[in-house]
């Protein structure tokens, strides 16, 4: 990144200024506590536990919360895991919180941004029954969920009577936003270990600047399938979106939130918005092996028109922006395999070179087909691994959530709880586990 | 020092030096010497295993008599209960590969113990049996035989200890065609964007998932008298009655359930509900027949368009489950709707 800056110095002065610059300072965090204040010190984070109890039930909607605290290493296991997110802080530029969601309307991406590193806030509670995951803190399950690594302080929502599933999801979902918001606030007066900086002109800036460099595009597909299947973009239900174009810089700073209920193990959580793996490896390469344009959010449709638009239209976008090359992710598994395959068809059929990230359902076994659709030219195809791989997860000593959900997770059964607490499960339940956004290091090899 | 696992091993006339072409035509029989390559394979072993004899069988006479040659030698097996049967290496002998291959596959389907044999990749007998059996892959002679067997004994080794294999690469054997989930150092976007930056290069790359290769399936011809044709009414949107009496699973299905609608003029909630975990269920559960429209096939057996609604409805769910579950499923229940003489099927998925 320091290269890039002393570059961008010459090309201001022509050009004027960035579009977007973003400072994300990240604080180590080492523990979580709870107590009677939020703070950060000396990297152990506290939470005001009753401060926190009483902002949520601000939120009709909320009957009772539950908090509590995971750490890495421990026997611990989360069931049934909604979603995952960052606790973070807006310093400067913008606002606080999620806009559009919790928030105001703001521009992400720009400004200066305090992480607390480590922490995460995990959000607890059956909501349609089958589309939450589980999270280990140890062993076995802990290698299966990077999840595992970060101290989850546990917000376990139960919601008053006579509640739509939808209404439900939404108030777990807000729950979670602003819980984290709440925590991220003690990183406001702390000063970072770390600083990140993230600084990108316009495209014809930086395609001045790295003329010999490959253009590359991302194009993200989102689940968008209706209701309890949403991603939102700046409080916008991506399910009515064309295609839509984001500088590199918004989705790492709070302008996509998962609204999704479906297998955990490839949803994309939150936390995995914000850190989003792709967005980061790409940026790294930026102004060395490639040029790194844009993120295309790419709505995925139930309909065949639906994909059929939403296929060409980022395959125009990515013309538009005279794209070498893009790396298409896709989430969930099933129908949007044929998204996949036709963006990447088109892509490829317009001379435009393509990196897939998928995930494989070839059952129990590993021995069946892995994808629903099939294109010759998918020649470069990155696995998160099989989703129908049965994992056996030893018996925890304390159950935050509830044990018994497992019976009608994705990816669960009847029986998959044993009497003495082993789980036993594919890791269609275990959060983040075949990540298609390359988040976590599982793959599938050819045996 | 443990027990020695003991190894059964099966060879040709050839190979079993009977002679040439002339004894392929042999009946099966059971040397309890090591003949032929069984010979120097017990040394391979390196003192954790024993060949307890040789299964020695004409090429012709097996291929056109399979059954018999299957029963003789699978007896043998059971007699001598081995803990790994050896087969070949057939190199790319057409019919000894595909006698190695048969019986390697009935070997692992009925006696379910492992076996090891070895082929030219384009010998007809590797697709025969490598999802069951591992084959090593050998030259297309019998000149490579001083290089398969060490390879085919490693993995005899590893088998009869119980020891997991490696992948195909390491250990020297055609892939079974198994996706195995296996952890990496580099995380999936940093695989991702190497891959690329390959691409973009012209330098080598490597993708982690060969596309799949689909069957094609020709439509049944059109029923010609629909006034009386028996319709049957087949879901993968999961629904199911009430409490979910066969315990069907919300992903990643491992069976089916059938239930008589005979007397129902609807799939009505509360009776019936979805244990689909791929979609959102909320309209599903306050209407079924949205997923799999009994109450429309009802209406359409009153006014005489179709003749009857088939007494079953069947239904699993479809989010996550293996093509290889759902071609077994739809084998069965097609082979029940068959038996049952149905005319045709509704298929509804969601």
């Amino acid at each position: 990144m320091e290269g890039l800056s002393e570059n961008k110095l010459v090309w201001r002065n022509k050009w004027g200024v960035d579009i977007l610059k973003l400072e994300i300072g990240r604080i180590y965090i080492k523990d979580i506590q709870l107590g009677n204040e939020t703070t950060v010190k000396n990297g152990i984070l506290t939470v005001d536990k009753e401060g926190l109890i009483t902002k949520l039930k601000e939120d009709e909607r909320i009957k009772d919360v539950k908090i509590d605290v995971a750490r890495p290493g421990e026997k611990v296991r989360i069931i049934p895991v909604k979603d995952v997110i960052e606790p973070r802080v807006k310093v400067s530029g913008g606002v606080n919180g999620f806009p559009g969601v919790t928030a105001k309307q703001a521009q992400c991406g720009d400004g200066v941004t305090h992480v607390l590193y480590g922490a995460a806030v995990v959000t607890v509670g059956d909501i349609v029954g089958f589309q939450e995951g589980v999270i280990d803190m140890w062993g076995e399950g802990a290698r299966w969920t990077p999840f595992s690594k970060t101290f989850n302080l546990t917000v376990d929502i139960n919601v008053v009577e006579g509640l739509t599933p939808h209404v439900h999801e939404e108030t777990v979902r807000v729950a979670g936003l602003r819980a984290a918001e709440f925590v991220g606030t003690a990183g406001k007066d702390i000063k970072p270990d770390e600083v990140l900086a993230y600084e990108m002109g316009s495209i014809f800036e930086e395609s001045a600047k790295y003329p010999n460099l490959p253009k590359v595009i991302y194009a993200e597909m989102m689940i968008t399938q209706g209701l309890l299947h949403d991603t939102y973009i700046y409080g916008v239900n991506a399910q009515n979106i064309l295609p839509a174009l984001l500088h590199v810089n918004e989705e790492l700073d709070g302008a996509v939130v998962s609204g999704n209920c479906v297998a955990a193990c490839d949803k994309i959580t939150t936390y995995q918005h914000q850190n989003n793996s792709v967005i980061n490896d790409l940026y790294a390469q930026h102004g060395k092996e490639i040029n790194f344009l844009g993120c295309i959010m790419v709505p995925e449709h139930t309909t065949l028109g639906g994909k059929l638009r939403a296929s060409e239209y980022t395959l125009k976008l990515a013309k538009m922006l005279g794209a070498d090359a893009v790396v298409i992710s896709e989430e969930g598994y099933g129908n949007p395999d044929s998204d996949l395959l036709m963006i990447c068809k088109k892509c490829e059929k317009a001379g435009i070179k393509t990196v897939l990230i998928t995930d494989e359902c070839a059952g129990r076994d590993g021995m069946s087909q892995p994808l629903a659709d099939t294109a010759q030219e998918a020649v470069a195809v990155v696995s998160g691994g099989n989703v129908s791989h049965v994992v056996t997860l030893p018996p925890a000593d304390k159950v935050i959530g509830n044990p018994e959900a497992i019976a009608v997770l994705a990816g669960g059964w009847k029986g998959a709880l044993l009497e003495d607490g082993t789980l036993m499960c594919e890791l269609n339940a275990v959060i983040g586990s075949t990540s298609e956004i390359g988040f976590h290091n599982v793959t599938c090899r050819l045996y | 020092m443990s027990e020695k696992f003991k190894v059964l091993y099966y060879v040709n006339q050839f190979f079993g030096q009977v002679g040439g072409e002339d004894k392929a035509g042999m009946a099966p029989l059971f040397c309890p010497e090591k003949v032929g390559p069984a010979a120097g394979f017990e040394g391979l072993l390196k003192g954790a295993g024993e060949v307890v004899g040789t299964v020695i069988c004409g090429d012709n006479y097996f291929n056109e008599n399979k059954e018999r040659s299957l029963e003789f030698i699978l007896n043998v097996i059971k007699e001598q209960a081995p803990q790994v049967v050896v087969a070949g290496p057939a190199f790319n002998a057409g019919r000894y590969g595909m006698a190695c291959a048969e019986l390697a596959k009935a070997v692992v389907d009925e006696l379910k113990i492992p076996v090891v044999t070895g082929m030219y990749v384009e010998n007809p007998g590797v697709d025969i049996c490598k999802e069951k059996a591992i084959v090593i892959r050998t030259s297309d002679s019998a000149g490579g035989m001083r290089k398969a067997l060490p390879t085919m004994a490693a993995i005899a080794l590893k088998l009869g200890k119980g020891i997991e294999l490696g992948s195909p690469e390491e250990e020297g054997y055609i892939p079974r065609g198994m996706r195995k989930t296996l952890f990496v150092e580099k995380r999936g976007s940093q695989r991702a964007v190497e891959m690329l930056i390959a691409r973009l290069k012209g330098e080598p790359f490597q993708t982690e998932m060969p596309m799949p290769v689909f069957d094609q399936v020709n439509p049944a011809p059109a029923i010609k008298e629909l006034g009386k044709a028996t319709i049957a009414l087949c879901t993968s949107g999961g629904i199911v009655p009430k409490g979910n009496p066969d315990g069907i699973q919300s992903a990643s299905a491992q069976k089916w359930g059938k239930y008589d609608v005979s007397t129902r003029e609807a799939l009505s909630a509360p009776d019936f509900y979805t244990t689909h975990g791929g979609y959102d269920p909320v309209y599903a559960n306050e209407i079924p027949d949205r997923v799999a429209p009994l109450d429309i096939l009802k209406e359409f057996e009153k006014e005489g368009l179709i003749g009857k609604v088939y007494q079953w409805f069947y239904t699993t769910t479809g989010t996550g489950t293996a093509v290889s579950k759902a071609k077994e499923f739809g084998t069965q229940i097609g082979a029940e709707l068959k038996a049952a003489e149905v005319d045709g099927v509704i298929l509804t998925s969601t």
